[in-house]
């Protein structure tokens, strides 16, 4: 087996996104560890569906306060700055484009962008929660995920089969084998885990990759 | 007019069978009207409509979110008290094993409305505040827009949502004084000041209870005008 990225190194790459001063969400699971890795000498507001705007690292004092928390339920540290609003607010910053960058997971992305990331076959009690929101409404959606299955199909792939999130909103994907950017004309595979060829990458995803002329080797 | 109830039980004795109940919280501890949601159970009504952002996941999971476990709305669904569900994440999908109101639905006991999280808060601000629902692009293209009204506004396409109600809102806040003014504490606010405002009958459960004229007005989130009951809880 090849060395793949996991999934601390996948959200060290994703937070290299983060330009200075960007006000950023972070969805459920993975795209929380983002948290952890804010580029040095940045500055990342990170704002949450319950109505957050400014909270820090997960709280890891012995007395965690339970009514200071992440949209994954776990408590946070407040940062000087720091404000609270209720949830209908939150949401208009949401819907309203004052979302520089979300960070979301996914079952599926499709090549145009199609995001696939809330509902399951066999479990039909399933929410989208936020997802919905985020997806319409950030300035940016950049998806981290393993780049196939448990049993090794691909996730990226010309069509979603599994329920959709939103039409057209992904941006960057950020795998444990590659970022690729969507494009206009297609997925551009930007950067490949060391180790990879273009082909064994593509022969594991479904839709067709286009290599960039400055494709790179992801550097952490 | 006196809003002051000594009990959650007293407060919630009223809640009638096939009632449309909105309960407070983002659906974990913060937030959530803990004391209220026991009595409820206790009470026992029947054939409830419970609007909440999530469906709770039962004591002995909060346990993965605060060790020593709470009560949540999980309660009322293992006890048969709700008929439907309308909310943003009835159950975890990622989080084995099921939840009591994903068992539920499994066996057809009671019927989900999945509502996007910031519909869910719009449609219940447009309740409140008189409107007959809003356009929103969120859920155009995906399984929200089965059935609704379509419009292409400045280019884009759009959904129609339609507001909501309640006969009653469970709401857990910080503070409040006895005319029903209410401040909440960090997190906890979330769904809490918009559900309060949606109902005909507001419920309000406070770590403490202070005298008129004690909150400082600029820091009031909700007036007291939708305030009908405060019980007060010390946390």
């Amino acid at each position: 087996m090849k060395a793949r990225l996991d999934e601390q190194t996948i959200a060290l790459r994703a937070a290299r996104e983060f330009p200075d001063g960007a006000v950023v969400n972070l969805g459920y699971g993975m795209p929380g560890l983002c948290a952890n890795f804010i580029p040095e000498g940045r500055t990342v507001f990170f704002q949450a569906e319950n109505g957050v705007l400014g909270y820090g690292n997960l709280s890891t004092d012995e007395a965690k306060d339970y009514e200071l928390i992440n949209a994954s339920d776990q408590p946070v540290l407040p940062l000087p700055g720091i404000c609270f609003f209720d949830s209908a607010a939150s949401f208009d910053m949401i819907r309203g484009g004052h979302i520089d960058i979300v960070v979301l997971g996914a079952y599926q992305v499709s090549e145009k962008g199609d995001l696939a990331n809330w509902g399951r076959p066999g479990r039909p009690a399933t929410g989208m929660g936020g997802g919905m929101d985020l997806a319409a409404g950030a300035k940016k959606v950049i998806v981290t995920m393993l780049h196939t299955t448990k049993d090794g199909g691909p996730r990226i792939v010309k069509e979603c089969t599994y329920p959709l999130t939103a039409k057209r909103c992904v941006s960057l994907i950020i795998t444990d084998l590659a970022v690729i950017e969507v494009t206009g004309a297609g997925l551009v595979l930007k950067e490949i885990m060391p180790g990879w060829t273009v082909p064994e990458v593509q022969h594991l995803t479904a839709a067709k990759l286009i290599p960039a002329a400055d494709l790179k080797e992801i550097a952490l | 007019m006196n809003k002051i109830f000594p009990s959650c039980d007293a407060a919630v004795a009223d809640i009638h069978d096939g009632a449309v109940v909105m309960v407070g919280s983002f659906g974990s501890y913060a937030g959530l009207p803990v004391n209220l949601i026991t009595a409820l159970a206790r009470q026992g009504t029947k054939n409830l409509t419970v609007i909440a952002n999530m469906g709770g996941v039962g004591f002995e999971l909060t346990k993965r979110i605060k060790p020593e476990g709470y009560q949540d709305l999980g309660l009322l669904f293992e006890q048969a008290q709700v008929r439907k569900f309308i909310g943003s994440v009835p159950a975890l999908g990622g989080m084995p094993p099921d939840s009591p109101l994903e068992r539920l639905h499994r066996e057809g006991k009671v019927e989900i409305e999945v509502v996007p999280q910031g519909t869910l808060a719009e449609r219940i601000r447009c309740g409140a505040g008189g409107l007959g629902g809003f356009y929103t692009t969120v859920g155009v293209g995906t399984v929200v827009e089965k059935g609704k009204e379509k419009k292409v506004i400045q280019g884009r396409e759009y959904i129609l949502e339609l507001p909501l109600k309640a006969d009653f809102a469970l709401i857990k806040a910080h503070r409040a004084d006895s005319l029903g003014n209410l401040v909440y504490r960090q997190t906890a606010r979330c769904f809490n000041p918009v559900m309060a405002t949606a109902a005909r009958v507001t419920i309000v459960e406070v770590d403490k209870l202070v005298a008129v004229g004690e909150l400082d007005p600029e820091s009031i989130v909700t007036p007291h005008v939708y305030v009908t009951r405060i019980v007060e809880v010390p946390r």
